[in-house]
């Protein structure tokens, strides 16, 4: 049958079983490499997207559950030539070390982000609880989000004290 | 010249065009000799004078080409694996060329394209490539200067070069590295006496140069194997019992036959494969035939639980060979302290966060198999002997997985994935292993234990040590059809082959049981047990995680029972002036004279060693907070110090350490896999916790010594045995507990600390 998503702001019309998880929907017919595969049970949040704003685990979630619904994955922050304040906040903490986990990661720190512009460090890391990373990036990665925290902030700074 | 050369080395001397050569692929034996430090099928020597992998490949065009366009392309048989590795190199080799970084593509382990350097594994891939790429790109910035100094007619020694890619001449006439390389062979051996550019000159090496391979990672770009499609590419996925050593018993096949998108189910012996048009397909398929009852082999009994005893007790039945690694007598005093003491670990997984994958293509002979495998030329050898087809049929390349760690299912994915390819010929198989399979079928590291007597003397010396570690062999890793899964599962069966301990001094079980530490009467022993209850191999640091462990906690326990300063029976007994350096850089970082002393709540510890004896020296110290209600140990700080000789790029070295000091307080702290009687218990991330944000480190701070133009020395793993005893030596000093069986997790301090 034919399931219609929504994935960075373009429609996509797919015929596909809608119990397919969204994850293999985004990798092999949308050919999109963000969301990657780590558990398939919500445990490692490789494959965290958003849907309509809040993160969510696309390996437990049935595609035919979101018709309709904004998703948005990693792409949708920015690309190698124009990326989003996040992205350049990993890129200069250099917060990375095998990166399969870092776009999973990626959407689940641009989610508080979304939602608290200004978070504090126990929130960041209570928030970030549910991703796991193998290499011991975690000390970068959190030193990344609080990076983008304080471009976030200059970046209005600087917005407010224009005429 | 050797009888299994390939036929490949005579391409070498490609000329025309643009370019002055290609490559040329060094003679190569295909027995099994050591490679990379663990093990594995590398190549021989055969330029003894030659540095690092320039003994195997001495000819430059293996290594370096340069275009007309001045652009280098630089060939490494080592691979990316998230350490950073593939930027690190493209500084040597920009460095040494004297060209910008950004001017280099590097070309890594692909069986028809880069020498064979063995695995990347043990911290070697600096040593090894970093040191050939070094002395090849040395080599070859010589000839340009010679070639250019003869059209000149002035000497050599009067050619310079300025980091834009150009010769000059001391009247101010230049030439272009590509003009010069148009009319030069690079198919010449390298000389050992190259001269290196100076530290006081460089312009890439020592930087931070950003990763190369970190902008896709951050934006979706195919960076990885997983992240492959070719066309017509179908889905497999490979049906097995619950973990390995158990076999399922008939599975329903008929249903699944029947199910719409299925292409077809590969039966070959024990093997088991579905192949379908749709991943989810694969995936439902193989869920139906899981639903089959299994069987154990018969194997040695798995741990009865997670004790330290059960793991002592696991070991202690298998019946062992005694290799002696250490045996010092010298006079010394009576000793006043004495201290015995047993330490275990447990098995424990690589937990790579994404499951191996692998793709194979077979068409007209040829297989294709592309492969996150340490050891690409191994995948070539497993392959060849697996799906009977001679090596130059089988083209291993490699493409980045997620961290691996060690062997996790890397290798027995490519061997699957070429098992259903041949049956399947044309289209290129995806196989992807799931979760649990990963959990359940990937060498583990082993369970190991030590037994440690040490004796202190009236003037705070060591008068003697005693040290037995127990460990399956670390070195399993598949240099034929039976190392892999699908090999044991074959008709006929290809035989596992017994496992063999690698020899000191990088050894395996034993590795970095030898203390660098002068102790007096020094005695040390390897009781190896090639019997293996559960299937291991390599595992990051081998046995240096559970011997540093044992050797730093003792050194504790000692400087306890004397009520001396950990800090300064280490440096009593360490005479290497690098060693001390570490400790000290890391002691005064850290405020260790100034530090809190250990009240019931808070403490610090520190801990050294130098990698194998052979790699980088690293100390850390962490100061800890317990919860006592819990049992809950919080590091509030950890700083390392880590000496790697010349640092190619620090903030790699600075990303690794902070790393491994994060993966080992995962590893020391909360790891464990879990057994049943006759299968693994570790299926999911809820089975086998391992650390989360709330459990890291306050912060990590990494101090990278100074070692101007040193050689380099493999870091990665530095970090891994030290942090482990600066975990366990802060707990002791902040509780006066001293836990001795990893994990140190908070129901064993919890119980160990009794009623609050």
């Amino acid at each position: 049958m034919t399931v219609t998503i929504t994935v960075n702001g373009a429609d996509h019309a797919l015929d596909v079983d809608p119990a397919t998880p969204l994850l293999y929907v985004l990798r092999d017919d949308l050919e999109l490499n963000g969301a990657k595969y780590g558990c398939g049970l919500g445990q490692c949040g490789a494959c965290t997207v958003h849907i309509d704003g809040k993160p969510a685990f696309s390996c437990l979630t049935p595609v035919g559950a979101v018709a309709g619904r904004r998703i948005r994955t990693v792409e949708g922050l920015g690309s190698t030539q124009a990326p989003g304040l996040l992205q350049q906040a990993f890129e200069t903490e250099q917060a990375a070390q095998c990166g399969y986990c870092i776009a999973g990661m990626l959407m689940r720190a641009q989610a508080l982000l979304d939602r608290n512009p200004d978070p504090d460090e126990a929130q960041i890391r209570a928030h970030m609880q549910t991703n796991l990373c193998r290499c011991g990036t975690h000390m970068r990665i959190l030193r990344a989000i609080r990076r983008a925290v304080a471009m976030h902030k200059g970046i209005q700074a600087a917005q407010e004290v224009r005429p | 010249m050797t009888p299994a050369m390939s036929p490949l080395s005579r391409r070498g001397f490609l000329t025309g065009g643009a370019l002055v050569v290609s490559f040329a692929l060094a003679p190569r034996a295909f027995a099994q000799l050591a490679g990379g430090g663990e093990g594995g099928a590398g190549p021989a020597v055969v330029a003894p004078d030659l540095k690092g992998s320039l003994k195997s490949s001495p000819w430059l065009d293996a290594w370096i080409r340069i275009d007309a366009d001045g652009r280098a392309t630089v060939f490494t048989g080592k691979v990316e694996l998230g350490q950073g590795i593939r930027t690190a190199l493209l500084q040597v080799a920009a460095e040494e060329l004297d060209i910008p970084s950004a001017a280099v593509t590097l070309v890594t382990a692909d069986t028809e394209r880069t020498p064979d350097e063995g695995l990347t594994a043990g911290s070697h891939s600096m040593q090894d490539s970093g040191t050939a790429i070094q002395n090849a790109a040395a080599n070859v910035r010589m000839l340009l200067a010679a070639d250019a100094a003869r059209s000149w007619g002035i000497p050599a020694e009067q050619v310079t070069t300025g980091g834009d890619g150009r010769l000059r001449a001391p009247d101010g006439r230049t030439l272009s590295y590509g003009e010069v390389a148009e009319r030069l062979s690079l198919h010449v051996q390298a000389v050992p006496d190259a001269p290196l550019r100076r530290p006081a000159d460089y312009r890439t090496l020592g930087r931070a140069l950003p990763r190369v391979d970190i902008p896709a990672k951050l934006t979706g770009g195919a960076a990885y194997l997983h992240d492959m499609r070719l066309p017509g590419m179908l889905h497999a996925r490979v049906v097995r019992g619950p973990s390995a050593g158990t076999g399922l018993q008939s599975p329903d096949l008929d249903t699944v036959a029947r199910m719409p998108g299925v292409v077809k189910i590969v039966r070959q012996g024990g093997f088991l494969a579905v192949v379908a048009e749709r991943q989810w397909t694969a995936i439902q398929v193989l869920r139906h035939l899981q639903r089959a009852s299994y069987a154990r082999t018969t194997l040695p009994p798995l741990p009865a639980d997670g004790s330290g005893d059960a793991v002592a007790a696991t070991l202690k039945a298998l019946p062992t060979r005694d290799i002696p690694i250490m045996d010092t007598s010298d006079p010394a005093g009576p000793a006043v302290h004495s201290v015995k003491a047993r330490y275990t670990r447990p098995w424990i997984s690589h937990g790579s966060i994404g499951p191996s994958c692998a793709i194979a293509q077979y068409v007209d002979g040829t297989m294709t198999v592309w492969t996150h495998s340490q050891g690409t030329f191994d995948v070539r050898r497993v392959v060849a002997e697996l799906v009977g087809l001679p090596p130059e049929k089988v083209h291993a390349i490699h493409a980045e997985g997620a961290g691996c760690y060690g062997q996790n299912g890397a290798d027995d994915v490519a061997a699957d994935a070429a098992v259903i390819a041949r049956a399947l010929p044309g289209r290129p198989i995806r196989l992807q292993w799931m979760r649990e399979q990963e959990f359940g079928w990937e060498p583990l590291g082993p369970g190991m234990m030590t037994e440690l007597e040490a004796e202190l003397g009236a003037d705070n010396r060591i008068v003697s040590w005693r040290h037995a570690v127990w460990s399956n062999p670390h070195n399993n890793r598949p240099v034929g059809a039976g190392g892999v899964l699908a090999g044991n599962e074959a008709d006929p069966p290809f035989p596992a082959p017994e496992g063999k301990p690698i020899p000191m001094p990088e050894g395996d079980g034993s590795r970095n049981s030898n203390p660098l530490y002068s102790f007096a009467n020094t005695h040390v022993v390897y009781h190896f047990l090639k019997d293996m209850p559960a299937r291991v191999s390599a595992l990051r640091s081998l046995g240096a995680h559970l011997n540093v462990f044992s050797i730093e906690s003792m050194l504790d326990e000692l400087a306890a029972a004397a009520g001396i300063d950990p800090l300064a029976i280490r440096l009593d007994h360490m005479r290497d002036e690098r060693a001390r350096d570490v400790m000290q850089a890391a002691a005064d970082r850290f405020g260790w004279s100034k530090r809190p002393k250990g009240d019931g709540r808070r403490g610090c510890g520190m801990a050294f060693a130098r990698y194998k004896n052979l790699g980088a020296y690293c100390a850390v110290a962490m100061e800890v907070e317990i919860d006592r209600e819990t049992g809950r140990t919080m590091v509030r700080r950890a700083v390392a110090a880590v000496d790697c000789g010349q640092p190619a790029n620090p903030d790699g070295v600075r990303n690794q350490i902070e790393g491994a000091l994060v993966q080992s307080l995962s590893w020391t702290g909360h790891e464990a896999v879990r057994f049943a009687a006759d299968r693994r218990a570790s299926f999911d991330w809820s089975s086998y916790p391992i650390l989360r944000f709330d459990d890291v480190p306050g912060s990590v701070e990494v101090v990278v010594m100074d070692r101007p133009g040193a050689p380099f020395l493999g870091t990665a793993e530095a970090a891994q045995g030290p942090s482990a005893a600066a975990l366990a030596n802060a707990i002791a000093d902040a509780t006066g507990v001293r836990l001795r069986d990893m994990p140190l997790s908070p129901d064993r301090l919890k119980a160990a600390l009794g009623p609050v």
